[in-house]
């Protein structure tokens, strides 16, 4: 019996593509965070205009969605008509053909309105090839409240020295406020961006100009054991394996005094729903060491179409809707304009209402003041600010990022996991021929 | 005694399964040695020419390799080991008279059904975080500092969780084992005065040991191949990375698809030598 | 049982039992309790077993993001379509080699077990081409294929172990009676075999169930089966413990549902007819 109704679902589908030969039907892979989470909610809005184009989501937990992807369009598969990708894969893909130039976009898309940051770390050679769905720089968030009874005022500007200083004043081990949370999680995309941005910050760099690591430089030692003293005298218990989601879960339950990450996270802790501390969380820039270079990073949740789609036409089509201007209007009337994506269009700046969200402000700022074409101190041979735009990064990124892990989790010293790091960074650029 | 009949129908019965099965070995296997020779970097254009032995030779001796072989060895080991004690313990525990042995049995059987990326979640934020964790928890009623299980006790937390899923296998086969056990031979043991000690190691020990042996060579298959167990947890770090994780990483993170099959043509020689080991050991146990 | 029980150690072994089987079963009761709590409740320190307030907003959340019963049909074919035609090649398989043996007989049984440890990780990347080629990724009959090939050693040495239990007395006597290859198959073969493809059928519909490593790698949407489901719930943002355990409960009910009302042929099953 059910083998018989396999059977009839099965030809009645086969039936069904037949001839439903109009119904166009694009697989959209993205990301599973509140964003994007949202906007399945509100395709409504896409498919009742284009009835013609069915969407089907494929939801994946960010680590298995750039293994996916990556995948995929690198054996060109072609499961994907939509794929959601960031500010790291767009150029080097794009480099190989393998996206869809995104131009002609529709006469009301406005492709001048995007940020220029935005718009520039998502271009090969000018032309656009993934469209912004939402834009992230990263900043100081902190517990108001917390620094009120610590005696202290964050500057808009602070220091690292500074950082460290409100971290122990803050810290209240037997309540369980932790004085800082920060990324310990291995991954390129995980602790590897955050520590990339804090060695830029102390004048550290990956590579110098003959491709050479530099992971064994005076910088990348303070850098390291700063963050590796910090986090094992005022962050929480098991910080290794603290991701971005799981410190946002700690900051919203009222543990963290300060959490230093994507600018992104200060809509969720700022709403009453999901924050027990949604009242008093106040924004600062990412911290510096006085030598040029801010720890704040740029990246972008972005929407492209690879060449191997066979439904490009109707791909654009969704993801100019879904970076639209009229898209932004759509989740301020449904969620209020807090819950906007924030950091793609310049006219959401400008619009009046979002002037009063209280994180618009310090996001744009923190945007405006990251350079992926000049990311450190010293020159570098390459583009990006917690990345190295190469297609090795994923692999260095994540290999040297389980060194520190281990380093957090106290079975290593910063030397051993700086010096490891470094050994393993020569292996895997020698190994890609450099 | 069987006839050339009836054994040129044996052969041809057989084919299927022997032609799909070589075709799923081969195939794969020869499209793997085939890359491991190649410099195979897709996202730098794809075949970038012959490396003869390169691969091999940069595989086993990064700094990476030797530590996922011992990682590889100790979950399994771990895992071997702590499913076959408490698989015992359990079996001859669930095997005397007790009220309700139907349900019991239902909950002990219980995880086997569970997906390995299901129970890895589950352990993970629920029972092993350091925060909200249900150990946690209970760590601060007994005014203890809880444990961050994934970081400070890496291998021991994977050990934990697949032996957590694998228990109930073990037990079960065990458990059909010690029911089948002599109770007359057992009795006259005990007659005579044997301590309970030397009643196990004597009598039911031996007659455990063909389901022991079964045990080892199908947990081994399966545990050999772990693999969403660590993806879900600590994706490698910590010393986690075993070998099958580490050519993982250098196949889908690094999209080093030369230097990965090389690893994998390593594991799948490594695989063969324990499946040989295995196999000798089994097969003999099986004959009788 | 030959000898009395005294009651006083029939309680204690009751005791232990049921201790040892809650202690294993607790992690599964934990997230079935914690599927019907709001997120607050489910992170409370001290945590609360039963008396809090029961919700099943978690499970309409999960529904209404992802789309249950596609991914649950994806599963019940890929998982009953490759047990079925596993057993397909595997019967006729097994049986040669149980009543017509000759002296490789083991040694493709061994060999084809080897098959099984071959690691997947290895050929995941030829594989991805291979589908690519023929048109299989996000296939149903793709991935049907595939994990019908993983479990065939499994199944092909369970029912060999099965067949060979049968008195070869019984076929001998057949075929005096006249009986040909066709009707030894049919009539005295099948139904004493049946028990044995039984529990066949049940363990490997679990395995093929909770595969995880082909099922995500070489599936997208449209044949996405559970395990995909879940990947999409390893770390959300915010508190998710409540809506993970609504997810992993819808994710692992139908596999344990099944298991447990099929509880006497698995245990039969899991021990491989090797042990008796």
């Amino acid at each position: 019996m059910p083998l018989k109704n396999a059977l009839c679902a099965a030809s009645a589908l086969a039936l069904l593509t037949a001839t439903g030969a109009t119904a166009e039907t694009i697989t959209i892979a993205t990301v599973n965070n509140g964003d994007m989470i949202r906007m399945q909610g509100l395709t409504d809005d896409f498919t009742s205009a284009n009835p013609d184009i069915e969407l089907e989501w494929v939801t994946l937990e960010e680590n298995v969605l750039r293994q996916r992807v990556t995948q995929d369009i690198a054996a060109n598969g072609g499961q994907f008509d939509v794929m959601t990708i960031g500010m790291y894969e767009t150029p080097i893909w794009a480099a190989q053909g393998w996206l869809v130039p995104l131009e002609d976009m529709g006469e009301d898309y406005d492709v001048d309105d995007i940020l220029p940051a935005m718009r520039a770390g998502l271009s090969y050679e000018d032309t656009l090839y993934a469209a912004p769905f939402y834009g992230e720089s990263s900043m100081v968030m902190y517990r108001t409240d917390l620094m009120e009874q610590a005696g202290l005022e964050m500057p808009d500007e602070p220091t690292w020295e500074f950082i460290a200083e409100a971290a122990e004043a803050m810290t209240d081990k037997d309540n369980e406020i932790y004085g800082i949370c920060l990324r310990g999680k291995a991954g390129w995309g995980e602790n590897m961006a955050f520590l990339t941005t804090v060695a830029n910050s102390f004048g550290a760099r990956w590579f110098n100009e003959d491709w050479e690591p530099q992971l064994d430089s005076r910088e990348w030692s303070e850098a390291i054991n700063f963050y590796y003293d910090l986090m094992t005298n005022y962050g929480p218990p098991g910080a290794s394996t603290n991701g971005f989601n799981e410190n946002l879960a700690l900051f919203q339950q009222g543990k963290c005094g300060m959490w230093i990450d994507a600018t992104v996270a200060a809509s969720f802790v700022t709403n009453p729903n999901d924050s027990t501390v949604a009242d008093s969380v106040g924004f600062a820039l990412a911290p510096d060491t006085g030598k040029g270079k801010r720890a704040n990073w740029l990246w972008a949740w972005a929407l492209a179409v690879p060449a191997g789609s066979d439904a490009k036409d109707a791909a654009k089509k969704f993801v100019a809707w879904a970076t639209s201007k009229d898209y932004l209007e759509l989740v301020a009337e449904n969620e209020g304009w807090a819950n906007v994506p924030p950091g793609s269009r310049t006219s959401l700046y400008e619009n009046e209402n979002y002037q009063d969200v209280p994180f618009a402000e310090m996001t744009l700022q923190s945007i405006n003041a990251a350079d992926p074409n000049n990311p450190t101190v010293d020159d570098v041979p390459y583009v990006g600010i917690q990345y190295v735009a190469i297609p090795e990064w994923a692999g260095i990124g994540t290999s040297a990022g389980q060194e520190f892990s281990a380093m957090l989790a106290g079975q290593q010293s910063p030397e051993e996991a700086l010096q490891k790091a470094q050994t393993l960074v020569a292996d895997e650029m020698e190994a890609a021929g450099y | 005694m069987s006839t050339q009949h009836s054994r040129s129908a044996a052969r041809l019965m057989m084919a299927p399964a022997v032609i799909v099965l070589l075709a799923w070995m081969l195939v794969p296997l020869t499209m793997t040695l085939w890359f491991s020779f190649k410099n195979y970097l897709p996202l730098r254009g794809g075949d970038l020419g012959w490396t003869g032995f390169d691969n091999y030779a940069r595989f086993v001796t990064s700094s990476a390799f030797w530590p996922s072989v011992y990682a590889t060895l100790v979950i399994v080991g771990g895992v071997l080991v702590i499913t076959i004690f408490f698989g015992v313990l359990l079996a001859l525990l669930l095997d005397q008279p007790f009220w309700g042995q139907g349900v019991v049995r239902i909950l002990v059987i219980a995880p086997f059904f569970v997906m390995p990326t299901v129970s890895a979640l589950v352990w993970k934020n629920m029972f092993m975080d350091p925060v909200n964790g249900l150990f946690a928890h209970l760590w601060r009623f007994f005014g203890a500092e809880p444990v961050s299980w994934l970081s400070e006790a890496p291998l021991f937390s994977i050990i934990l969780i697949v032996s957590w899923q694998w228990l109930p296998f073990a037990t079960l086969i065990l458990l059909t084992a010690t029911q089948s056990l002599d109770s007359e031979q057992l009795e006259a043991a005990e007659m005579d005065g044997a301590p309970p000690l030397k009643r196990f190691w004597h009598i039911i020990l031996p007659h455990l040991s063909r389901a022991i042996t079964v045990v080892l060579l199908i947990q081994t298959i399966f545990l050999l191949a772990i693999f969403a167990e660590i993806f879900v947890t600590t994706q490698g770090s910590f010393g986690t990375r075993t070998l099958t994780y580490l050519i993982y990483q250098r196949v889908l993170e690094s999209q080093n698809v030369g230097l990965g099959s090389a690893g994998g043509v390593y594991a799948i020689i490594l695989a063969n030598i324990v499946a040989i080991f295995l196999m000798r050991i089994v097969g003999k146990n099986l004959d009788t | 049982m030959a000898r009395a029980v005294s009651t006083r150690r029939k309680t204690l072994t009751t005791v232990a039992a049921w201790a040892v089987g809650l202690l294993i079963f607790f992690p599964i009761l934990w997230t079935f309790l914690t599927s019907f709590k709001t997120e607050a409740t489910a992170i409370a320190d001290p945590p609360v077993f039963l008396f809090f307030d029961w919700t099943t907003e978690n499970y309409s959340v999960v529904q209404e993001r992802s789309d249950y019963m596609r991914f649950l049909w994806n599963s019940v074919i890929i998982a009953g379509g490759s047990t079925l035609l596993g057993i397909i090649i595997a019967v006729p398989a097994a049986w040669a080699m149980a009543f017509v043996p000759s002296r490789w007989t083991k040694d493709i049984l061994l060999w084809m077990l080897s098959t099984k440890m071959l690691p997947a990780v290895g050929v995941l990347y030829p594989m991805y081409l291979i589908f690519i080629q023929l048109g299989l990724l996000d296939t149903r009959i793709g991935l049907t294929i595939v994990l019908m090939l993983v479990n065939l050693p499994i199944i092909v040495w369970m029912l060999y172990t099965y067949f060979k239990e049968i008195p070869g007395e019984i076929l001998e006597a057949a075929r005096m009676d006249g009986a040909g290859l066709k009707e030894e198959l049919l009539y005295v073969l099948t139904p004493m075999a049946i028990p044995g493809i039984a529990s066949t059928v049940l363990l490997n519909v679990i395995l093929a169930w909770n595969e995880a490593f082909w099922t995500l790698n070489l599936t997208a949407a449209s044949a996405a089966p559970l395990t995909a489901f879940i990947a999409s719930y390893s770390s959300p943002e915010g508190l998710f413990y409540a809506k993970l355990s609504a997810a992993s409960t819808m994710a692992i009910a139908p596999i344990l549902i099944l298991g447990w009302f099929s509880q006497k042929q698995l245990v039969r099953g899991l021990t491989f007819g090797a042990v008796k």
